[in-house]
């Protein structure tokens, strides 16, 4: 489990996080969300160690981050993130990149690392792109793959930063449920996510962050019944009883 | 769809055109050879020293720069994430020049360290842009004017050297445009050298070129250290920059040129597009260099003249073509 212990982080000598407390708990979705530029991404960042706190640590199952070695943080903890290269290569190709901090010394993908990309790639289901260059998908699609590529990396924490950015409503779905299917199978999950109805809807805890600072981490219900969201956004929000359970709306 | 049977039949396509330009390079000239003649010729009659001191010293050379300069414009390009970058635009064969230049004048007669020279100032000219790249968080394309800006200063500072002191290149109009004239084996020799180590750095590290061609974030999360990585690999290709500047010139284009070249035909996966380059850029040079020698035979122009007049028409119909197929 990756644990935050007090950690203020940012660029420069501008901290962007601080005084960050929190833990990232296995089989549990968690939705980071906050107004643009409270340190969303930031957090995640540092939680990954591409960005070294200014005061505080991360543990990895009770070990600080800075005694770990790039390649054991990468087989414990996985990133999804927001901007990438798409270069010319196969699918399948970049999927066996998520079992590069598994290579041993010959430094060939064998046929454990093929079945596990090959099993990542069934259960965000592109297997059938496999073949396909990256260029050719559309945004739900590399999304779909990239998130097998994670997935291939068999770490027990993943981090996602806007995976549904740019994604229509229906790829948008498809994401968060290969995301629950991920939590149900033991994995941490954390991901950035703007849309305040659909987290609040998917995630098992939601933390709320304003001006780098967690205003406060729980159950989505109480979340909404706290009425931190409302104040952190200056929006309404407003929960509808619907057959399938309630419902969350945002407005001015 | 780039399938692995058509990377393999590209490869070998490429592979073939290389033999033949090299049975080409040394039968076609001033002088016509049977190909056989450079096995059954005696070292003393006239056609075997012509075979042995002109015509093969002269294919190894185009072999090697073309196959040097391609790769380092792939690995340069993959290092910067800019496919805008090549050795000759952000300046690390003007700074190989520039050292160079200063070898000859400091030392007229020690040739042998001339590559040695051209690798101190290609990693020059490699380390700046890093430092502009890492610390200044420096846009792609902040990149490669800046690249621009030291590509100039190193070509002002070596004709700088030059007219000071006159003798330090010999056929200088050759150098600056990048030309084989009057190149032996033994200049070769430590240049060959370097070449080897930069080329088998380069290829062991494909698997990491592979990563880092995801984006730094995503190389670094899937446990790449991408620092060092990316130091050794510009190291690398300052090395086979530099080492083949110092017995070609300063042969621009190759190192943009190609990599495009390759990269439509094999994609972005490392080690088939390297295979490419060091192939198809070597095939390249050596087709230009028969070239500049046999058209106006007995005179011979410098092969980057060529390669600029065959290579830039080539290259903006590359461009404009796939610009109008994807409007279409």
């Amino acid at each position: 489990m990756i644990i935050c212990k007090h950690v203020t982080a940012g660029y420069g000598k501008q901290p962007v996080l601080q005084d960050i407390t929190l833990s990232f708990r296995p089989g549990e979705v968690m939705a980071v969300i906050g107004p643009n530029g409270c340190g969303k991404s930031t957090l995640l960042r540092t939680a990954l160690g591409l960005l070294k706190p200014m005061s505080g640590e991360v543990c990895y199952d009770e070990v600080p981050i800075d005694r770990l070695s790039v390649r054991e943080i990468a087989r414990k903890a996985a990133f999804l993130t927001q901007s990438r290269d798409t270069p010319n290569i196969p699918v399948e190709k970049l999927v066996l990149h998520g079992r590069f901090p598994w290579l041993g010394f010959p430094r060939q993908y064998g046929k454990r690392d093929r079945e596990i990309a090959k099993a990542a790639m069934e259960s965000t289901n592109c297997l059938g792109l496999a073949e396909k260059m990256l260029p050719e998908l559309s945004g739900g699609q590399r999304q779909e793959v990239y998130l097998a590529m994670t997935i291939a990396q068999t770490t027990k924490t993943l981090f996602m930063d806007e995976p549904t950015t740019y994604l229509d409503i229906c790829n948008q779905l498809q994401l968060l449920q290969s995301a629950r299917k991920a939590a149900d199978e033991g994995k941490a999950v954390v991901m950035v996510l703007h849309d305040i109805p659909q987290a609040l809807l998917f995630a098992d805890r939601i933390a709320l962050l304003q001006n780098g600072r967690l205003v406060l981490c729980d159950v989505p219900e109480k979340v909404a019944a706290s009425g931190k969201i409302e104040e952190v956004f200056s929006v309404r929000l407003t929960s509808i009883e619907t057959p399938e359970g309630v419902r969350y709306l945002c407005g001015l | 769809m780039v399938s692995k049977k058509k990377t393999v039949l590209v490869l070998f396509l490429l592979l073939l055109l290389l033999l033949l330009s090299c049975v080409c390079s040394i039968c076609v000239g001033a002088v016509m050879f049977h190909p056989l003649q450079l096995f059954t010729e005696s070292a003393g009659s006239a056609a075997g020293r012509i075979l042995r001191y002109s015509r093969l010293p002269r294919t190894c050379c185009s072999v090697l720069a073309g196959a040097s300069l391609a790769v380092a414009g792939a690995v340069i390009q993959n290092v910067l994430a800019n496919p805008l970058a090549a050795p000759n635009i952000i300046g690390v064969n003007s700074g190989a020049g520039f050292m160079a230049a200063v070898c000859c004048a400091l030392f007229p007669f020690g040739g042998g360290w001339i590559p040695v020279f051209a690798f101190a100032g290609a990693l020059m000219s490699v380390l700046i842009i890093l430092g502009i790249s890492e610390g200044c968080g420096a846009s792609r394309m902040t990149l490669v004017l800046a690249g621009v800006a030291i590509s100039s200063l190193f070509s002002g500072a070596t004709d700088a050297v030059v007219t000071f002191v006159p003798d330090a290149l010999s056929g200088y109009t050759d150098f600056r445009i990048g030309g084989f004239r009057g190149v032996t084996m033994a200049r070769l020799q430590p240049a060959a050298v370097l070449i080897g180590i930069g080329l088998v750095l380069v290829f062991l590290l494909v698997h990491e070129m592979d990563l880092l061609a995801l984006g730094t974030e995503t190389a670094q999360s899937l446990g790449l250290r991408v620092r060092p990585v990316r130091l050794l690999l510009l190291f690398a290709a300052a090395m086979l920059a530099g080492a083949a500047v110092s017995f070609s010139g300063i042969l621009g284009f190759v190192g943009l040129l190609v990599p495009h070249m390759v990269r439509k035909l094999t994609g972005n996966s490392a080690l088939p597009l390297l295979l490419g380059c060091a192939l198809g850029g070597a095939a390249l040079v050596t087709i230009c260099d028969t070239a500049a020698r046999s058209l106006f035979s007995p005179f011979e122009i410098p092969v980057g003249i060529v390669l600029s007049l065959l290579g830039a028409p080539f290259f903006l119909w590359l461009l404009l073509g796939n610009k109008r197929r994807t409007r279409a």
